[in-house]
């Protein structure tokens, strides 16, 4: 560790940098997620000594060896469970999960939902890539049904999860989308997870550019993206398009897409994002929207302060020392019924 | 005042308690040994239950007991057979003849003993008329009728007031053994602190049990244990489970290290987590997690934090947490598993003992993945082995298990309370903040541990993770020379642990013609078998290990005293295999039970002797 040097000032980007070699693939998203998350944690105003990277197993999960931060390398689907484990015993520490669509929402698919349910404060960043990469090529739970892949050669048969359907199931706080490719919303929402107080989840659509190129093209594309995304804003009105003429109005229970100033459709009929609101119906149906109805939406869907579990649990110590006789374990050992014989 | 009883003095008694599951057995069996200890005997309890909550009421297979062996002298085990039964049903009594002493006090709820119960027994005759009790004192008595109309004057439905038919046994029982009454007055007032209503129905009924031993007949002669011979000091009555929760605690306060749980609920494991959920006020954190592997998940997580971490668990939660505890063994971390013992594979015997998870516990793992593997041996020294658990996980950086089973789990024993400022210290591999010398895998020479940096300090940094990293800098590395050096070191640095381990002890004379091996929870029956052969003047002497792995250093010299060796464990032959191929110059017999109960004195005292007359 003899490159360490005393800290002064604030920290930048290069603070995060590690010397080693980043082993993902030329053309992966990885490498664009990374360097966001470098530029946007300096932001947070956390210093480097109290964070912590968890990961799991897959090519995602590499994360962790790539950036200047305390660590833990974990196994496949178990980030989520190490990450609640350190951040319940140093509530200190801004804990990040680096995980993929495998490791999150196959293999681990239970630590994920009830770390969501604990709403522990940690930030999951989600490489949603939705095909397995560094087993090469099996299908994923998020890879679109009819896939053909090494392991479904007449297509899949199994419906895809949509990742901000299980957090909303599971009572999450904070959900949020990205693409790889647009670093300055991938920053902004980043920054957001961080200071959500909760399990702050954000989807990363992540190229892979090996096994599944261009599975997020139809989102991200130059051409189409516009149109086909629409990136959420709290207090802001759901505009999107090309020429910000289309928008999003809610109708007989159901989100639909209007054009302005078509068939009467005004800007007071278009919804406005609430990413706080308690009841998360809005959300959900936000979190589902798909193309071709429907543009697929971005940003910080869902935002809610709720009790923190590791707060709870601290506020119970704390409690429990003040109202007790027992104050060491020589006391413990003294206590209730104990019998002098002589 | 009835009568005027004869009292006989006893050197040691065994009670059992036996009902349907909810009878309130296991409440009256500790009463019954609180009080024991209460007045100064020496004492060892047993709690036999079956796995459903509420089995179907009056059938052998729900039947409930709680032994409880008292002692004047020295007690190591509950007893093999009991001089005094209660049988609360005519389930209880079947379930039970064979492990009562002929000629021992049965005292038993006549009004159960109608013929639709005990045909629900699997009775043909009534058991009461058919010869089956001749030589036994029988107690008959209208246990459940009595206890109604005691408590007729509360108002309670039956059920609640039949929930108080217990205290007329425990009456009867204090009148049997000379008790002041006022000490299970004070138990239930204990007991019931908040439901003062309980507490008065309770001891009415408690009294009226007393009263009605003095006046019957069949109830005559009464008994006397004398407090303990060698006990002097400050006890308390303590469980197997119990006491591992408080090791764990005084570890934690003496290392520093604040203490976190994360465990799944698992029988006969919980109640470790239940306790330790209870101790808050010392600063205890407890997470529930979702499974047994984010159980162990979290314990990894709290560890890299900077806590003094365990998980706890029995033998299918440990095969859970197997790829996990070789996360703790590549990292390097300090961590301790329990493993409760119960009867498998599968869900096998939950609420029974066994100890068969040796091998699972020293080799199920992926790749070459050693750990300590640690065994406590009594319900009190559960504490003992709990606290250097984890004080050699802090001090040796790696993952222990420590074993224990269903029968020490649950069974209690009086404990002479010891004062933790005297436990060995735990010195803690602590790094200052920006040491300029520090690398994640760099070792002390004398242990072979890293040390331990903790995310908050000052440049520290450094990842650990399941991919295999470069000596001392801790880098990933795929070099195979590497690999083979770090695979050396993680081996090495677990054996290294046997240079601070004490000598394995032996009971009896170091040399002689038969040398008994047993391990973990076989203790108490091996120890007593093995003094009562040797007060006949038999050459046989014990060596119960704790330390497993590693071995204590000085196990060759310690077997080679002896003409033979049998291994006696509750397994088909786990730990004599394994003594054999750390020991193959020796040859090893074997004594193996796996029934789910201990072992009996009897059966070990006529196998010893069988092997001893063998020339």
């Amino acid at each position: 560790m003899s490159e360490e040097h005393i800290e002064t000032g604030e920290l930048t980007k290069l603070d995060f940098k590690v010397p080693n070699p980043v082993k993902w693939c030329a053309g992966c998203g990885g490498h664009a997620v990374l360097n966001t998350v470098q530029a946007a944690l300096p932001e947070t105003g956390v210093k480097k000594e109290n964070i912590v990277f968890v990961s799991g197993i897959g090519c995602s999960s590499r994360f962790p060896y790539y950036i200047n931060t305390y660590g833990v390398h974990g196994l496949h689907g178990r980030a989520a469970a190490i990450a609640s484990g350190i951040k319940v015993a140093n509530p200190n520490l801004s804990v990040w999960v680096v995980t993929g669509d495998g490791d999150l929402m196959a293999i681990g698919g239970n630590h994920f939902i009830h770390i969501l349910r604990r709403n522990i404060n940690v930030n999951i960043l989600l490489f949603n890539n939705k095909i397995y990469g560094l087993t090469k090529g099996q299908y994923s739970p998020t890879t679109p049904i009819g896939s053909v892949t090494k392991t479904s050669p007449e297509g899949t048969i199994e419906n895809p999860f949509m990742p901000g359907e299980l957090a909303m199931g599971a009572q999450g706080t904070f959900f949020a989308r990205v693409v790889d490719t647009e670093p300055k919303m991938m920053k902004e929402v980043f920054i957001k997870a961080a200071e959500h107080r909760g399990t702050s989840t954000v989807e990363v659509l992540q190229n892979c550019v090996i096994f599944a190129n261009q599975v997020h093209n139809e989102i991200t594309g130059k051409e189409v993206r516009d149109d086909h995304q629409i990136y959420l804003k709290h207090g802001e009105s759901m505009i999107y398009g090309k020429e910000r003429n289309k928008g999003i109005v809610l109708e007989k229970g159901r989100l639909k897409s209007v054009t302005i100033g078509e068939n009467g459709c005004t800007l007071d009929d278009i919804l406005v994002h609430n990413v706080s609101d308690p009841d998360d119906t809005i959300h959900y149906m936000l979190s589902r929207m798909s193309l071709p109805d429907l543009p697929v939406a971005m940003g910080v869907i869902r935002a809610y302060e709720s009790r923190v579990y590791e707060s709870m649990l601290t506020e119970q110590v704390e409690h429990a020392r003040a109202n007790t006789k027992i104050k060491t374990v020589n006391d413990l050992l003294r206590s209730g019924n104990t019998f002098q014989v002589d | 005042m009835g009568k005027n009883p004869k009292v006989i003095e006893l050197e040691e008694v065994v009670v059992k308690f036996a009902g349907d599951s909810g009878d309130g057995m296991q409440f009256t069996g500790s009463q019954f040994s609180d009080t024991s200890a209460y007045i100064g005997n020496d004492l060892s309890t047993f709690p036999d239950y079956p796995s459903e909550i509420r089995a179907p009421g009056g059938t052998v297979a729900g039947v409930s007991g709680f032994q409880v062996h008292i002692g004047h002298k020295e007690v190591h085990s509950p007893g093999d057979q009991a001089d005094v039964l209660v049988a609360m049903n005519p389930a209880a009594l079947k379930a039970n003849m064979k492990w009562i002493k002929s000629g021992a006090t049965v005292i038993i709820d006549i009004d159960n003993f109608d013929s639709k119960n005990y045909k629900k027994a699997g009775y043909i005759e009534d058991p009461l008329e058919d010869g089956s009790l001749e030589g036994f004192n029988v107690v008959k008595a209208p246990i459940t009728e009595l206890t109604r109309s005691t408590v007729k004057e509360f108002g309670f439905d039956t059920k609640t007031a039949d929930k108080t038919k217990n205290q007329f046994v425990a009456g009867l029982l204090y009148w049997l053994f000379n008790r002041d009454i006022k000490i299970g007055e004070n138990y239930l007032k204990q007991k019931f602190k908040k439901k003062p209503e309980m507490v008065e129905a309770n001891i009415r009924v408690l009294r009226e049990g007393y009263h009605y031993a003095e006046t019957i007949e069949a109830m005559a002669t009464t008994f006397m244990v004398n407090p303990a011979r060698k006990k002097k000091g400050l006890f308390r009555n303590i469980t197997g489970n119990q006491a591992t929760a408080w090791g764990l605690i005084a570890a934690s306060e003496r290392s520093g290290r604040p203490l976190f749980l994360g465990s799944y609920p698992i029988t006969p494991a919980s109640e470790i987590l239940q306790e330790l959920s209870n101790r808050k006020h010392l600063g205890v954190k407890t997470f529930q997690a979702e499974d047994e592997i984010a159980g162990i998940c979290s314990a990894i997580g709290a560890s890299y934090a900077g806590h003094l971490a365990a998980t706890t668990t029995s033998g299918p939660g440990l095969a859970l947490k197997g790829e996990s505890i070789g996360l703790a063994v590549m990292t390097e971390l300090p961590l301790v598993v329990v493993d409760v013992q119960r009867g498998g594979p599968s869900t096998g015997l939950p609420t029974k003992t066994e100890q068969s998870d040796l091998m699972q516990a020293l080799y199920g793992r992926s790749g070459e993945s050693p750990v300590v593997v640690m065994a406590a041996s009594t319900p009190a020294d559960c504490f003992d082995y709990a606290y250097m658990a984890c004080k050699i996980a802090i001090e040796h950086m790696t993952p222990v298990i420590l074993l224990t089973d269903g029968y020490l789990a649950n069974g209690s024993e009086l404990w002479h309370i010891p004062d933790v400022n005297d436990m060995p210290e735990i010195k803690v591999p602590y790094v200052r903040d920006n040491d300029p010398d520090y690398y994640p895998y760099h070792r002390d020479p004398a242990r072979l541990a890293r040390s331990w940096a903790m995310p908050g300090q000052e440049g520290l940094r450094h990842k650990v993770g399941g991919l295999e990293k470069e000596d001392v800098t801790g880098e990933v590395s795929h070099d195979p020379l590497n690999h083979q050096i770090m695979v050396e070191l993680r081996n090495a640095k677990v054996e290294k642990v046997a240079d601070f381990i004490p000598d394995q002890q032996i009971i009896g004379a170091d040399r002689g013609d038969l040398l008994v091996i047993g391990w973990g929870g076989t203790y108490g029956p091996l120890l007593t078998a093995v003094e009562e052969l040797r007060e006949e003047g038999k050459k046989i002497s014990l060596a119960q290990f704790n330390y497993i792995r590693p071995l204590p250093k000085n196990t060759p010299e310690l077997l080679k005293g002896f003409k033979k060796r049998i291994v006696c464990e509750q397994n088909l032959g786990q730990f004599a295999n394994y003594l054999t191929m750390r020991h193959p110059r020796f040859e090893y017999l074997r004594y193996n039970k796996i029934q789910g109960l201990p072992f009996m004195i009897s059966e070990l005292k006529s196998k010893f002797n069988e092997i001893l007359e063998e020339k």
